[in-house]
């Protein structure tokens, strides 16, 4: 087990730091720390004395994280950015991925690979549970918006439920449209002749 | 002719106007470009993006694009230019209690830069002797224009950034707040955050760029270097419906349109008329001090976009300034490589036909 690394994760996604986390106390590292915040970044590494700093790329004080070292001469211990020139793949990993990776000066990269790798994994886990989420989101909304639909043609037209979800499938099918398109077109016209 | 598309990564800055330009003025769609712009909240993730080629070109700090090309900072990732994006634009603002100070230090004209400088350096040691802590300056980026741009001025007194007064990063966007709250006591930064910082009550513009330097160099069209020398096509179309946004952006008449577009919420999202104003030059300076007039603030005219590889020579003085690098001639050689003005000539020549 990799001993004794402090790890900052910045990350404002609760939900994505924490799975960051957890991923890293799988692989048996112990002393983390999460922050959300954007700003008082300086005086949260000069308080934590991190070894690593685990940063996602939305957040707009990668910059200064970056830069500290290059116009501060007040860090103690200077941070640059973890690059392993001889390994692009995983720095199109890492910034596909939208993770970017700081260690304190003279970190042994071979201590930095595992750690880069799992935050490459769990962001792209995270994003799959994303993309789910909102697919899954939108079907239950089109499911909603038929529903509604098909309640309108139901008391317009006196039909049963069966037959008015038929007539709205027929109608979406002549006119080569998706069935929740023409779902939302009754809606708004219902609404319009009100 | 078919439509080429092509992902272009900028941050909120009245100089990525010409790319906005490009789209919104249909000068891109006109080439055959669909042009796509990415605001993006970091330089460092404009060129991580602009590396593994999630974006096709980017607007750039001149500065971070010869970073990249050297590998100091983060990964090495060549990259050139075939035109720049504008010139001049900077400005540096301080806190007001930290204006007055200067004002109240200062011994002759305070528009005058040495006269500046050394009411600063009044004031660092005024603050050293009575043990309160040093001065905190901000850039928005470490290889910026601005960082040495802040480095000359206070050079003009013997001071060193970094030293005598501290620095820091901080995203143009957090500027104005980070100034209210003390956190720093001015900054160097592009259009429009001095205006902003200013129009927010919040700071005092004590002098332009232009100040220091006239015709600064500062943003430009970064390219990865081997895509300059693989899509010719892509980089001289692009760089023509540049060129032909320039000239638009350069009439009066066009400021007010060129200031709606800018405002809009996915570019800078900010007031229209805090942008109208600086492009017609009129800069608020607050402090209770009239506006002064710099016209054109920021420039865009053709000749402020042709890439000077002489411009590489200003920028690796200031990074030895800042102790960022050892300049050797292999070093010089590189970076001044970065310019390409064959393949503006290239472009300018593309747009004539």
């Amino acid at each position: 087990m990799q001993p004794n690394l402090r790890i900052l994760i910045v990350d404002a996604n609760q939900v994505r730091a924490a799975i960051i986390e957890e991923g890293l106390r799988e692989a048996g590292y112990d002393q983390l720390v999460r922050m959300t915040a954007t700003t008082g970044l300086v005086a949260a590494i000069e308080t934590h004395d991190p070894d690593v700093v685990v940063i996602d790329l939305e957040d707009p004080s990668r910059d200064a994280l970056a830069d500290m070292f290059l116009v501060s001469r007040h860090i103690r211990r200077p941070i640059t950015m973890f690059v392993d020139q001889s390994d692009s793949a995983s720095i199109e990993a890492a910034v596909e991925a939208g993770v970017s990776a700081y260690i304190v000066d003279g970190l042994k990269k071979e201590r930095m690979q595992p750690i880069l790798q799992t935050c490459i994994s769990r962001f792209n886990a995270f994003r799959r549970l994303r993309e789910e989420l909102d697919e899954a989101r939108s079907q239950l909304e089109d499911r909603r918006t038929i529903d509604q639909a098909k309640r309108i043609v139901m008391r317009l037209k006196g039909l049963s439920e069966d037959e008015a979800y038929a007539l709205m499938r027929r109608t979406a099918m002549n006119e080569k449209r998706k069935l929740v398109d023409i779902a939302r077109s009754l809606i708004t016209a219902a609404e319009m002749l009100k | 002719m078919t439509t080429l598309h092509l992902r272009v990564g900028f941050m909120p800055l009245v100089d990525c106007a010409l790319l906005v330009l490009a789209k919104d003025e249909g000068f891109a769609e006109a080439e055959g470009l669909n042009l796509e712009l990415v605001r993006e909240v970091s330089w460092s993730n404009l060129r991580d993006k602009l590396n593994v080629r999630l974006f096709d070109a980017a607007h750039m700090l001149g500065p971070a694009a010869i970073a990249a090309t050297l590998g100091i900072g983060g990964v090495r990732a060549p990259m050139a230019a075939p035109l720049a994006l504008n010139r001049d634009g900077a400005a540096i603002t301080l806190s007001l209690p930290c204006f007055e100070e200067l004002s109240r230090l200062a011994e002759g004209d305070l528009s005058d830069t040495a006269v500046s400088a050394r009411a600063l350096a009044a004031m660092v040691a005024r603050r050293r002797a009575s043990g309160l802590p040093a001065l905190t300056f901000a850039a928005v980026f470490g290889f910026s224009t601005h960082i040495y741009l802040l480095g000359e001025w206070l050079a003009k007194s013997g001071l060193v950034l970094g030293e005598d007064v501290r620095c820091e990063v901080v995203p143009p966007p957090q500027t104005a707040e980070a100034l209210a709250g003390g956190r720093i006591d001015g900054f160097c930064a592009g259009a429009p955050w001095n205006s902003a910082a200013v129009a927010a009550g919040v700071g005092a513009m004590v002098h332009a760029g232009v100040d220091l330097r006239r015709g600064c160099h500062d943003k430009i069209l970064a390219w990865r270097a081997d895509d300059v020398l693989r899509r010719p096509a892509a980089v001289t179309k692009l760089g023509v419906a540049i060129l032909k946004a320039s000239a638009w952006a350069c009439r009066p008449e066009n400021f007010a349109r060129m200031a709606q577009h800018l405002s809009a919420p996915d570019r800078l999202a900010l007031p229209t008329a805090l942008i109208e104003r600086i492009l017609q030059g009129d800069l608020i300076q607050g402090a209770g001090r009239p506006a002064r007039r710099i016209a054109p603030f920021v420039r865009f005219d053709r000749e402020a976009l042709r890439p000077e590889p002489d411009d590489a020579d200003w920028v690796l003085s200031g990074m030895q300034r800042a102790g960022q690098i050892a300049v050797t001639s292999e070093i010089r050689e590189i970076a001044r490589g970065v310019f390409l003005p064959a393949s503006f000539e290239g472009i300018s020549a593309a747009e004539g036909r």
